[in-house]
């Protein structure tokens, strides 16, 4: 990967063509997972991130909380998702994303409500393009709705950055990496909550608030997203079906 | 009585419904009533909303009758998967009807064993206990004859159908015997196998398209054609 | 794999209500308010055989920052930059919910921020470092240790660490016959070249009040926890919320303009420190 000369053309356009403001190509979908509670697939242009859930399961002992379920979340890269193979141990990286991820889930899955279980959610990165844990973020929104656990509401990430002096929503991985700031954000935009904030980078903080708002602009378009999505799979329609044997 | 369906995901407001401890698909926050999972909310011209979820998660209820996978044992119990979150225990005692386990069989876990099912009620379950069974109730025990088929707990109330109108059909077109518990195993009893897996595949038919119209139509056809096509 | 805490040790509820009762009332324990840290000590070059050194204890919390300075290469993707290397430990010494053994996402968390924070405004002139382009280069190992843990591991640690670095003395260098370079004495009078200052603040969320440097029993009762890094231009350098609870937008504002605040006395006593240091030397 080569650091572009310019981020932002003369037109106000990024290196991929996008505006400042405008996300990448989205696509989600649910239940492709069989023998999971739940599962998601969701690509924000060329990343992509599968998240599978399992459970409420029995906790083994030693985890188990005596008055909700406990969380299980494990954040890991596949060895091709990135341009040089990645080693499958986990990095000192995939340990913090792994808990940055679970605290954002935690007070919006109703774990109250399943003493002494554990919920477990494992996302796999199948290919890294830049912002994999707002991603995992959505993925993780539709496959807990998908596996039918109780959730507060639907949730979503984005990474703000920052690329010739100016903020750009949904960054790629050459913004990320030649960029000025990178900033993550998990937010449930029908409660107005935001689960997980990061920064990398440098800003003033006009911009840091100015990215926030951007943020919870371009997540509420990615939750609306979701909403289609869970909707359209479950249509109350006149479908014919096949039956198969 | 015409009804107004439509589909409601996690953090959507919901009118009419209050949030019961039981119930994990609606919650209070602030002034409002939320739904916290996707689901079907049914607003009938009477007034009367229904909320019915479409993934779901079996909790177990005292009284429930259901049908469980003997899948170890302890000293004195069996452990039994019924399709929820919590295994439930059904006591050696119990199965045997007696006060003390002095007084079951020497090698209790003989008439009981891995891999067989049992229809039993739930007597206890709270926050701190596994779900507790009793098989000491008419028309509980072990599962000896037929077979037992499992799907998604949440897809029961279209295998029973409104008024019962899609279990009747499966009873009336295939002349099995069918016990449908509300933690999603079914338990069929047929004349022959050949009945059985039509049986099985109509049911898993259901599940998959719960959701369409005219399948009550269409599951009678199918198995109508099997039947002719089997011979049976 | 992160799973939720199942070891968390138990605040009273006595002690949470009275906390919250006093905040109600505009007041903490420790006769603090809620934008001001707990006193600050911070004692640089306390080992000798280190390259830079610095003793911490905000409040309670005792961290021991060590800076050891080696020949090292370069990455390849940066042929003109020394390296940096941040580690944390959460010694058992400092609590009883420290556990032996490998790092955990706590420590690797506190580690990975610290090393952010340094790199990504440039802190320490990493061109400084290169001795030979692509071949040789510094290599600064920053350990952090936790001794004594009573909240708020960040704000201390950021300040050992900048008090270290800004102590640290390099390595000189000598090249013998055969071509090879190697570290002569083991401590110059040559000191890293470090472009600006920064500082953490860390703040905690209870109810719903914002409160600046949470000792021990209010992080176990806070909602969430922010860490905000600021230099001395008022930007913000890094950030991370840790913690389980969540944020409106209302009080994300609200703790910008706290830390933001609170930033002016962490810099004024990294300052002090700093200045005493200079005229012991």
């Amino acid at each position: 990967m080569v650091r572009p000369e310019k981020f932002i053309d003369d037109s106000g356009r990024r290196v991929d063509g996008r505006l400042p403001n405008e996300l990448r190509p989205i696509k989600m979908q649910i239940g492709l997972l069989k023998n999971a509670s739940g599962s998601a697939l969701v690509e924000y242009g060329l990343t992509k991130v599968i998240v599978a859930v399992y459970g409420p399961r029995e906790s083994q002992k030693f985890v188990s909380l005596p008055d909700r379920a406990s969380l299980r979340v494990r954040y890991h890269m596949a060895p091709f998702s990135t341009e040089e193979r990645k080693n499958p141990v986990p990095t000192r990286r995939e340990i913090e994303l792994s808990k940055v991820l679970r605290e954002s889930l935690e007070s919006i899955v109703m774990t109250n409500y399943f003493p002494r279980t554990t919920i477990d959610v494992f996302v796999e990165v199948l290919q890294s393009d830049g912002g994999t844990r707002t991603v995992a973020a959505t993925a993780a929104s539709l496959a807990l709705a998908d596996a039918g656990i109780p959730i507060k509401a639907l949730f979503g990430g984005v990474a703000i950055g920052k690329v010739d002096g100016v903020l750009v929503v949904d960054i790629n991985e050459v913004e990320d990496m030649y960029g000025d700031a990178d900033m993550p954000i998990i937010a449930a935009p029908d409660l107005g909550l935001v689960t997980l904030y990061q920064l990398n980078g440098v800003l003033s903080k006009d911009e840091f608030q100015e990215a926030f708002d951007m943020a919870i602009n371009a997540i509420t378009r990615i939750v609306n997203m979701e909403k289609e999505t869970l909707k359209s799979s479950y249509q109350v329609e006149n479908k014919e079906g096949d039956i198969e044997k | 009585m015409s009804s107004n369906k439509k589909i409601v995901v996690p953090g959507e407001v919901i009118e009419g419904i209050t949030p019961s401890v039981q119930e994990f698909y609606a919650f209070s926050y602030g002034d409002t009533t939320r739904a916290s999972m996707i689901g079907v909310l049914d607003i009938k011209q009477d007034g009367q909303i229904n909320f019915s979820p479409i993934n779901g998660i079996y909790m177990p209820r005292e009284g429930d009758v259901v049908i469980g996978l003997v899948t170890s044992h302890g000293v004195s119990n069996w452990f039994l998967d019924i399709n929820s979150p919590y295994q439930a225990i059904l006591s050696v005692q119990d199965f045997f009807g007696v006060r003390q386990n002095s007084q079951a069989p020497e090698d209790p876990f003989r008439y009981l064993q891995i891999g067989e099912f049992v229809k039993a009620k739930i007597v206890a379950f709270d926050r701190i206990r596994n779900p507790l069974l009793t098989v000491q109730d008419k028309g509980l025990g072990k599962i000896v004859e037929g077979s037992v088929i499992i799907i998604h707990p949440t897809k029961v109330a279209r295998v029973i159908g409104k008024k019962g109108s899609m279990i009747e059909t499966l009873k009336a077109t295939t002349g099995c015997e069918y016990f449908v518990a509300v933690n999603g195993a079914i338990h069929i009893k047929c004349d022959n196998k050949d009945l059985e897996a039509i049986a099985e595949t109509a049911i898993e038919t259901i599940e998959k398209q719960a959701h369409t119209s005219g399948l009550t139509e269409r599951i009678k056809k199918f198995i109508e054609e099997e039947r002719k096509i089997r011979g049976v | 794999m992160s799973i939720t805490p199942y070891r968390v040790p138990v605040v009273p509820k006595i002690k949470r209500d009275n906390y919250i009762k006093l905040y109600e009332k505009g007041f903490r324990t420790d006769e603090r308010d809620f934008y001001t840290p707990r006193k600050i000590c911070i004692k640089t070059n306390v080992l000798e055989k280190a390259n830079g050194s610095s003793l911490v204890k905000l409040g309670n919390t005792t961290i021991l920052a060590g800076i050891k300075i080696e020949l090292g290469q370069p990455y390849p993707d940066t042929p003109n930059e020394g390296v940096l290397q941040v580690h944390a430990e959460l010694s058992p010494l400092a609590s009883s919910l420290f556990e032996p053994g490998p790092p955990d996402e706590n420590s690797i968390e506190l580690s990975r921020v610290i090393d952010r924070s340094l790199r990504d405004p440039k802190v320490i002139d990493f061109n400084s470092l290169i001795i030979n382009p692509g071949n040789k280069a510094w290599v600064i190992w920053i350990d952090l240790y936790a001794l004594d843990y009573d909240g708020n591991l960040f704000d201390a640690s950021m300040l050992a660490t900048m008090s270290a670095l800004y102590t640290a003395r390099m390595p000189e260098l000598e090249e013998l016959e055969t071509g090879e370079i190697k570290i002569k004495n083991k401590v110059s009078n040559k000191p890293i070249k470090i472009n600006k200052r920064i500082v953490s603040v860390t703040t905690a969320k209870i109810g719903k009040y914002i409160i600046v440097d949470p000792n021990l029993d209010e992080e176990i009762i806070s909602d969430t926890r922010s860490v905000l890094v600021f230099d001395e231009e008022g930007n913000i350098v890094g950030a991370q919320k840790t913690g389980m609870g969540s944020y409106t937008m209302e009080e994300i504002n609200n703790t910008i303009e706290i830390s933001s605040k609170a930033s002016q006395v962490y810099f004024k006593l990294l300052e002090e420190a700093l200045e005493n240091e200079k005229l012991e030397r």
